[in-house]
């Protein structure tokens, strides 16, 4: 057995701002039965411009330019306080514009589905040339269509379109005349957590001492799901995503539990890797078409920017022990079974305090939780509160009635383990598992020894069941952890002769 | 509110009568849970669910409500609700639903 440890990670955003006008959910939804509604009129004032998504702080957290402690410094609101000059890139990603994510899709694209219209398949061609991490085989698969083509399969409804500044500058086509699991609208979809799943591993394969061709196998974690008629959610993004990032001796499977899933992926990994079955597995997700400005009439109620802007992606890479990268622990794994019942006690002893007793560790021994890490600027207009803060509480309050804390220590515990909320409202994507990165980079700055990764998931979502799940695993400092499993001769040696002397023992016992 | 919650507790008030319905909301925000109340007694104000327009005037209670708590056996209470009780801020919460109770509720 080898312990498992997160060798790297990634961290990306991109620029969906004329996707959320055209296909988030709930713009759709109004669309269609109230077409000429006044949120529908006033939403394009509400939208932000790629700059200022770049400079939004919260933003620059989650693809790693800042630290979460900085983020918590930052005057607020955070979006009329963006940060100045900030960077598209970073060490761990990017915020990609949208123009040169539909050139992306088109790169992602395997059966012609994605048409660009010419002048702008010349434009994004040109610009994604000058992307560090595609290579020219890739975008020379970027190629034009006529607009009076595309035009016509949008207006027949065979074709998704997708807008620029309300040009119609691409769409994706149904990939079946009947199968309603192929349809445009599900083509998309899959297409945007197909590209921006790709994007996050090009990121992840960047970084010093990862090289993707050791990749043994990939975990998807979105949660959509693609399959035809006959087998919807068949599968298996993983190895779409593999198969373009040059993951080339990988295969791969998806892993689904709604917002969960990411917490179950890295567990899920961890326990290959440290089995020995694989050497390295990277966990990945792609972005949320529906999810876009899916508290949009909260924002413009509120007079404010339509915030939920952005896809979000990351890919996660756990490895066996190098002795130096944070160490994934196997002993300390928390489950909400289907025997734990829903209220928040039940659900935080199962995932927090019932772990760490498994391993004798307090609520205080973990430095940071990251739990539902939602930015509170989205969730907050819509009346969902700020989600991490409400979940630093209930720990804390869990630590209180346990006697772990006294109650007027209740807010220092949720201000010193916890955080900001940082991270776009994509379902998947706020679920425990931005902070792995940040976790991985405080953990080996010696700022922190410690953090819990919690997943939650509403499965009644699904209407199969009323269940709720999640999940939770630490990670910690490598202090070498992978080295007590191994066996020295001498102890070996130990073994064998102590063996052999209770073999003569019952020899002589069966003799007598 | 959740529109599949709105078609249900419209269901439930067809086929039960609104005068033998109680709701208990288990929101954790002032203003989502006055806005769950204000739906089940004066209507959905959004006007995106069945609610919409639709005046129930139901009895809503929100579940940290002493009218509630006080029907409730104290081990099960203490077991699934007195950690958010430490957690939440109950006495705005408790001040939201009882106006729209009072205002729009018909079987006071």
């Amino acid at each position: 057995m080898t312990s498992p440890v997160i060798k790297g990670s990634s961290y990306v955003l991109v620029d969906a701002t004329n996707t959320l006008l055209q296909h988030g959910s709930t713009q759709v939804g109004e669309r269609q039965a109230n077409p000429d509604s006044e949120y529908l009129k006033k939403l394009p004032n509400f939208l932000r411009s790629y700059e200022d998504l770049v400079g939004y702080a919260p933003n620059q957290a989650y693809i790693g330019n800042i630290s979460v402690e900085d983020l918590r410094d930052k005057p607020q609101p955070w979006y009329e306080n963006n940060i100045e000059d900030a960077s598209r890139y970073s060490d761990w990603g990017e915020i990609m514009p949208e123009d040169e994510f539909i050139g992306l899709i088109k790169i992602a694209d395997a059966f012609d589905l994605v048409k660009l219209e010419e002048k702008f398949s010349n434009n994004v061609k040109e610009k994604l040339a000058e992307h560090p991490l595609l290579d020219d085989e890739q975008v020379a698969k970027i190629n034009g269509t006529d607009l009076e083509v595309m035009q016509k399969m949008v207006d027949e409804h065979i074709a998704e379109p997708l807008f620029i500044d309300g040009e119609l500058v691409a769409c994706v086509k149904q990939a079946h005349d009947t199968d309603p699991n192929l349809n445009a609208h599900i083509m998309l979809e899959n297409l945007v957590v197909k590209a921006s799943g790709m994007l996050s591993v090009f990121h992840l394969g960047k970084q010093e001492g990862i090289d993707l061709a050791d990749v043994d196998y990939v975990i998807e974690v979105s949660e959509e799901a693609c399959g035809d008629v006959n087998q919807r959610g068949g599968g298996n993004f993983a190895k779409a995503i593999a198969e373009l990032t040059g993951c080339i001796n990988a295969t791969g499977s998806d892993t689904r539990s709604f917002c969960a899933a990411p917490t179950h992926g890295l567990i899920n990994a961890a326990a290959l890797v440290s089995s020995g079955i694989y050497e390295n597995v990277v966990v990945v997700a792609g972005g949320s078409t529906a999810k876009l400005g899916m508290n949009g009439k909260d924002h413009v109620a509120k007079d404010m920017p339509v915030l939920e802007d952005s896809y979000g992606g990351f890919a996660v890479l756990v490895s066996q022990d190098d002795g130096v990268s944070p160490v994934i622990r196997t002993d300390s794994i928390g489950r909400h079974t289907v025997t734990t019942g829903s209220s928040p006690q039940a659900v935080i002893s199962s995932l927090v305090t019932e772990p760490l007793d498994e391993v004798g560790l307090s609520i205080t021994d973990v430095d940071k939780y990251s739990v539902e890490m939602q930015n509170p600027e989205m969730t907050k207009p819509a009346g969902a509160g700020d989600v991490p803060a409400s979940n630093y509480k209930m720990i804390a309050a869990l630590g209180v009635k346990r006697g772990d804390l006294e109650r007027s220590d209740l807010m220092n515990f949720v201000e010193e383990h916890g955080m900001p909320g940082f991270a776009p409202t994509q379902g998947h994507i706020p679920s425990g598992v931005p902070f792995v990165g940040h976790a991985y980079r405080d953990i080996l700055a010696g700022e922190i020894e410690r953090a819990m990764i919690i997943g939650k998931g509403s499965l009644f979502l699904g209407r199969m069941t009323n269940q709720f799940d999640g999940v939770s695993f630490i990670i910690e400092k490598n202090t070498g952890q992978g080295q007590t499993d191994a066996v020295s001769e001498d102890q070996i040696k130990n073994i064998v002769a102590g063996a052999m002397r209770n073999l003569a023992e019952s020899l002589l016992v069966e003799e007598e | 509110m959740d529109l599949e919650n709105q078609k249900r507790i419209k269901e439930f008030a067809e086929e039960h009568g609104e005068e033998n319905l109680v709701i208990v909301l288990g929101g954790a925000e002032a203003e989502a849970s006055g806005l769950a109340a204000e739906t089940v007694t004066n209507g959905d104000p959004t006007f995106a669910g069945p609610l919409a327009g639709v005046q129930l005037g139901l009895r809503v209670y929100h579940v940290l409500e002493p009218e509630v708590k006080n029907e409730i056996d104290e081990d099960v209470y203490e077991e699934q609700v007195s950690m958010m009780e430490m957690v939440l801020e109950v006495d705005e919460i408790v001040e939201e639903v009882k106006t729209y109770r009072e205002k729009y509720c018909k079987f006071n």
